[in-house]
């Protein structure tokens, strides 16, 4: 594959995890609004018609691996192009983000593993796993997915899962996850204007539009983002007596 | 020597056609089986060589530098002139015919310049086609100006870099030859010797300046297309590697050299400002249509801070002695003009050996009246390149500038196809001596080059060609005695060079032969500036010859012995410049003898004795060259005294 | 014209042969005058050279005023020094205070072999522009200049693009070795203009190919090339070759045919 072939995969694949960690960012952030919010949202994700859910999560996979393999051939290739450096160096005008790339998007590969063990497969902390299967009835507050229709129904805590998993007795996790979004944040302020550049969307006049853009929205990220573990590891959930911390979880539940 | 131009029958404005048809042709079918040599990659060679390419030949182009794209042509600034009219002022073929031959003296063939006037439309179209991207109006048609003394504005422009952009334009249709494979290029490599076989050019020897190596390439003719020889005066505008070594050598196998002494001395360069100096930058003489010439009428004002000195001290010498051309006289006479209140001790700037060499370039007035952006707009980049070479801002401060060798106007002989009196040898551009008589206006090289390499070679070179017959195409031995000759030659002089381990560099043997030059040679010439100029490089020669130094040997990449072989060769070269200078007892366009000037300074000119071509035989180092003339004949215009007042 | 020189201490790439080891030497050179220029600087450092019986330091030069694009050398790290928007050649003595240490080294890149101290090899540029950096037109066959007209616009951009001295300081400066600043700016200048665009998708597809084919590294976007380029070449001409190369990839795979 050419050069470019391997640039618009990056940019293709980055388009697609952009446009997924805004639409994640969005679901989180109901965490401040009543636990029916997030719990009604993660059981009609859970439950998507037709297997939705696991072509989205293939789709996503294959985002991320063509991603990282891509990159990976690119480095290599750069590294190829380039054998002998200088032994002066000097930076003109490349962005801090811009040269970490490699460095940013590494760690980001182990923070998604992470996060997947610790939320998704809840492989990580017995108190995380007991707290989403400490089912709590919707109790019937409207949301925008219509979870009045579904009051009464018994659904995994998600709620309490994540208020769990980012509070206090695990505060290594969500510093982690702060400084992992610190690098997102980095990651995307050059990578969100940068593929504009590589699909060859981009002009002098939009570069400081694009890059204004991808300011704007790697800090709308990163606040949403790290404002989760930020506000759970203070126990400062608007509806923070409503955690429940699944000590008084019935043993036998399954997954629904 | 025999010198036979060739003009075509016929008036003036059908000599070309006729020519055209008179021409033989060579069979599409068989020009593959002909072989071209082209030396040098820039206007007149990038375009010769992608044009015989493209015509079906098999094509050898060199270039000294590491890329054709190098080329000095591509340094060109101002623009390129074509007779296009698309101002509906006025201009014609003929009047872009006549206005090349008044410019430069009356000492142009009449049928060579009408012929590059007519094929200057054509230059236009054709870099048009290949992608030059030229200025335009808002209604997206081309846009002109005026330039260098014109009194229509015919000049075609690419903001200051016309140059480089019809040159790239060149150099891209030879890379397309190249990927096509009918174009083999060699760069870095050197071109030290013409071969002759039994009296007719057959190919060349070139020394490879990355491994060293020497190699002999034949061909069924050969192109020199290797510039001009200003570098002779060590301080010219041309590129450091610039050198007339192609060119001496083929004088030295016998083609006659022309008018040497015809130099352009332009006026409008940035003056020296110390020993160190390894060269001069010019600035479009376009910079002229704004800025206004003077220096201090007193002496003793010329060490103030210009903006101080007021009006009434100041002295605007072009507009005082030329009122109807101000300022935009032609290059050799603001030149000399310059150069003589300089010698009244009225110049500015740096003094060098005593003398402040510079005058004023001034753009108040200019910025006054339309305000600093529209300068701003015309010469920002002119005006940015003088700040980073003198560290001057000129909006605030008048620009300094002084006349620097430029052009040369002398070069090969060559008769109407571009033949000098080597049969199968072709000197085309600046290597010719062919258009520009004694003074070049501006504007014309890269019209020059680019006719000589698009338009005019392919046509008498195929015409040549034909008479090869075909059983002998491609098919000249380079093993034969005649190479093994010419590249034992190139050796014995590398081998001595490199043997001599002397204590002098070559770089300060060049400067020193600068100085006797441009002192003896240069703006002012005459009899004891000349003879005693001819003494002094003969002396300096034998410096040469017995204490060079090169240092690292001949079989890598060695700086100084390239160095010292260009210089060698101007050092013989200069000589010959002088005895020209002092054989042409009068005074006509870039040559200004002393002896021969009106009251008020100005040239005088004389026709009866020295309406002629002057063509030099080698006849030996140190030997005084043999003359040949040319007569000029003028059936068309009417000889008349150049007046720009 | 100041009259106060400068002594300097300079750390020079020295290598003899392309396939011999190279190392830094340092030289001393005094008395330089702020009014030369940075070759200047290295003509009378190899005149100081050859009275000590050394060899001169090899460099490549030839126009001196910006626009020939042979002069290369990295100095400080920088192709053609800090000074922005210019060459090596047209970089004075005064950008640099009395007593500095210059480290300079040749163009690194792997299409850009070193072949003696700073001279580097830059050919791959000119296959480049072989596969498909020219307008397939013979001489002759030009219908008149006026004929197409060519908005004002247009002319200025290609011009800002083929104003590209050729000189490889993009590659050079490009951690990746990229030689897509160089490769965009012929390709835009060419498929912008009306005469170019018969042949702009076969262009496009053919230069990134021989970008690609003669080692070149990739783009990242980062700028530097920009920054280093001595006569500013913009980074939107890249963001062209890209759509042009991405319709002319689509097209190919659609019609089969370039």
């Amino acid at each position: 594959m050419t050069s470019l072939g391997k640039k618009y995969i990056m940019a293709v694949t980055g388009l697609i995890l952009v446009g997924f960690v805004i639409g994640h960012m969005l679901g989180n952030l109901q965490m401040f609004l009543h636990p029916d919010w997030m719990n009604a949202y993660a059981y009609k994700l859970q439950n998507l018609p037709y297997g939705l859910l696991w072509i989205v999560r293939l789709g996503l996979l294959a985002a991320v691996v063509a991603h990282i393999v891509t990159a990976v051939l690119l480095v290599l290739e750069n590294k190829r192009a380039r054998p002998q450096g200088y032994s002066v160096n000097a930076t003109l005008q490349a962005s801090f983000a811009s040269k970490t790339m490699r460095y940013t998007g590494l760690i980001l590969i182990a923070f998604i593993v992470f996060h997947i063990l610790h939320f998704t497969v809840r492989a990580t902390h017995a108190d995380v796993t007991a707290a989403y299967y400490a089912l709590t009835p919707i109790a019937g507050v409207a949301t925008m997915h219509g979870s009045a229709d579904m009051a009464g129904k018994l659904v995994p805590d998600v709620f309490s899962m994540v208020a769990v998993g980012f509070s206090a007795q695990f505060w290594y996790v969500s510093v982690f996850y702060i400084i992992a979004m610190a690098l997102l944040f980095l990651h995307l302020s050059h990578g969100i204007s940068s593929m504009f550049q590589s699909l060859g969307l981009r002009n002098k006049t939009w570069r400081l539009r694009l890059d204004r853009a991808a300011l704007i929205i790697a800090i709308a990220l990163f606040i949403g983002f790290a404002s989760i573990p930020a506000v759970s590891l203070l126990g400062l959930l608007p509806y923070q007596e409503m955690v429940n911390t699944g000590v008084t979880v019935p043993t036998a539940l399954t997954q629904p | 020597m025999k010198l036979d131009s060739k003009i075509p029958e016929g008036p003036l404005a059908q000599k070309w056609t006729n020519a055209k048809f008179n021409y033989k042709l060579v069979n599409p079918a068989n020009k593959r089986r002909y072989s071209v040599i082209v030396v040098g990659s820039g206007l007149a060679g990038g375009a010769a060589a992608a044009t015989l390419g493209e015509l079906g030949y098999n094509v050898k182009c060199f270039c000294y530098q590491d890329s054709p794209r190098r080329a000095h042509s591509i340094a060109a600034q101002g623009g390129i002139n074509a007779a296009k009219n698309y101002q509906n002022d006025g201009d014609s073929i003929f009047r872009l015919f006549y206005d090349t031959i008044k410019g430069g003296d009356f000492r142009s063939r009449e049928a060579n310049v009408y012929r590059l006037a007519e094929v200057s439309v054509d230059i236009i179209d054709q870099c048009v086609a290949s992608g030059v991207p030229f200025a335009r109006e808002y209604g997206g048609m081309l846009a002109n100006r005026s330039f260098g003394g014109a009194q229509v504005s015919r000049t075609f422009y690419a903001r200051g870099q016309t140059g480089q952009q019809l040159l790239l334009g060149a150099y891209q249709s030879l890379s397309r030859q190249i990927a096509l494979g009918q174009v083999k290029m060699y760069n870095r490599h050197e071109m030290l010797d013409v071969v002759k076989v039994d009296g007719v050019a057959k190919g060349i020897i070139t020394r490879n300046m990355v491994t060293g190596k020497i190699d002999r390439w034949a061909a069924d003719v050969v192109v020199l297309a290797t510039g001009g020889y200003s570098t002779v005066y060590f301080l010219s505008t041309n590129a450091a590697g610039c050198n007339v070594t192609a060119a001496w050598r083929a004088h030295k196998r016998g083609a006659g050299f022309a008018n040497p002494c015809f130099t352009q001395i332009h006026p409008t360069c940035i003056p020296q400002e110390g020993e160190h100096q390894s060269k001069l930058t010019l600035m479009s003489e376009s910079l002229r249509n704004d800025g206004r010439v003077w220096v201090p009428k007193k002496a003793e004002d010329c060490a103030k801070n210009p903006n101080d000195i007021p009006e009434d001290a100041r002295d605007y010498f072009l507009e005082r002695k030329y009122p109807s051309f101000g300022n935009l006289a032609p290059r050799d006479i603001s030149s000399r003009a310059a150069k003589e209140v300089c010698d009244e001790g009225r110049g500015v700037g740096a003094a060098i050996a005593g003398v402040r060499r510079g005058v004023y370039l001034d753009f108040a007035d200019s910025i006054k009246r339309l305000g600093k952006n529209v300068i701003a707009e015309r010469y920002g980049n002119l005006f940015d390149m003088y700040e980073n070479i003198t560290g001057e801002n000129a909006y605030e401060r008048p620009m300094r500038i002084y006349p620097a060798p430029h052009y040369t106007m002398g070069g090969l002989w060559v008769d109407y196809n571009l033949m000098t009196t080597v049969p199968g040898l072709f000197a085309a551009g600046e290597a010719n001596y062919s258009d520009h008589g004694a003074n070049r206006l501006g504007a014309s090289a890269l019209m020059q080059g680019l006719a000589d390499g698009y338009f005019v070679l392919p046509y008498t070179i195929s015409n040549y060609l034909a008479t090869i017959p075909l059983g002998q195409a491609g098919k000249i031995d380079p093993n034969g005695p005649d190479f093994e000759e010419a590249e034992n030659n190139v050796r014995s002089m590398t081998d001595k060079m490199m043997s001599i381990k002397g204590k002098t560099s070559p770089r300060s043997v060049h400067i020193e032969l600068g100085k006797i030059m441009w002192d003896n040679c240069g703006m002012a010439r005459s009899k004891e500036s000349l003879t005693d100029a001819i003494a002094r490089i003969g002396q300096l020669r034998e410096r040469f010859w017995n204490d060079v130094c090169i240092p690292g040997e001949a079989d890598n990449i060695n700086i100084e012995l390239e160095r010292a072989g260009r210089v060698a060769d101007h050092l013989e070269f200069a000589e010959l410049m002088c005895y020209d200078a002092l054989d042409r007892d009068e005074s006509c366009g870039g040559h200004f003898r002393l002896e021969h000037q009106t009251e008020d300074g100005e040239a005088v000119r004389h026709d009866d004795q020295y309406g002629h071509v002057s063509v030099w035989e080698f006849n030996g180092v140190g030997k005084a060259p043999v003359k040949h003339i040319e007569p000029l004949e003028y059936e068309n215009v009417q000889l008349g005294v150049r007046s720009y007042k | 014209m100041s009259a106060k020189t400068l002594n300097l201490t300079l750390r020079v790439w020295r290598q003899k042969k392309p396939e011999a080891a190279g190392q830094f030497v340092t030289y001393k050179i005094d008395k330089i005058s702020p009014d030369s220029s940075f070759l200047e600087m290295m003509d009378l450092l190899n005149e100081q050279l050859i009275e000590q019986g050394d060899e001169p330091v090899a460099f490549d030069h030839d126009c001196r005023e910006g626009i020939c694009g042979m002069c290369s050398m990295t100095i400080n790290g920088v192709p053609h020094g800090k000074n922005r928007l210019q060459t090596t050649c047209q970089l004075h003595m005064r950008s640099f205070s009395d007593g500095d240490t210059i480290t300079i080294e040749p163009f690194r890149a792997k299409p850009f072999p070193v072949m003696r101290d700073l001279v580097v090899d830059r050919t791959p540029l000119d296959s480049i522009i072989q596969s498909g950096g020219y307008i397939t037109q013979r001489v002759g066959s030009a219908e008149d200049a006026n004929a197409v007209p060519i908005s004002k616009t247009i002319a200025d951009k290609a011009m800002d693009a083929a104003a590209c001295i050729g000189c490889g300081a993009c590659v050079a400066v490009c951690p990746n070795a990229s030689a897509m600043l160089f490769t965009s700016a012929k390709m835009s200048q060419l498929n912008m203009l009306p005469q170019g665009k018969p042949e702009k998708d076969r262009r496009a597809l053919h230069m990134v190919q021989a970008m690609d084919d003669n080692g070149f590294g990739n783009c990242t976007n980062i700028g530097e090339c920009e920054a280093a380029c001595p006569v500013g070449i913009s980074l939107d001409f890249i963001a062209m070759m890209n759509r042009d190369y991405a319709v002319a990839k689509v097209k190919k795979i659609f019609s089969g045919a370039a």
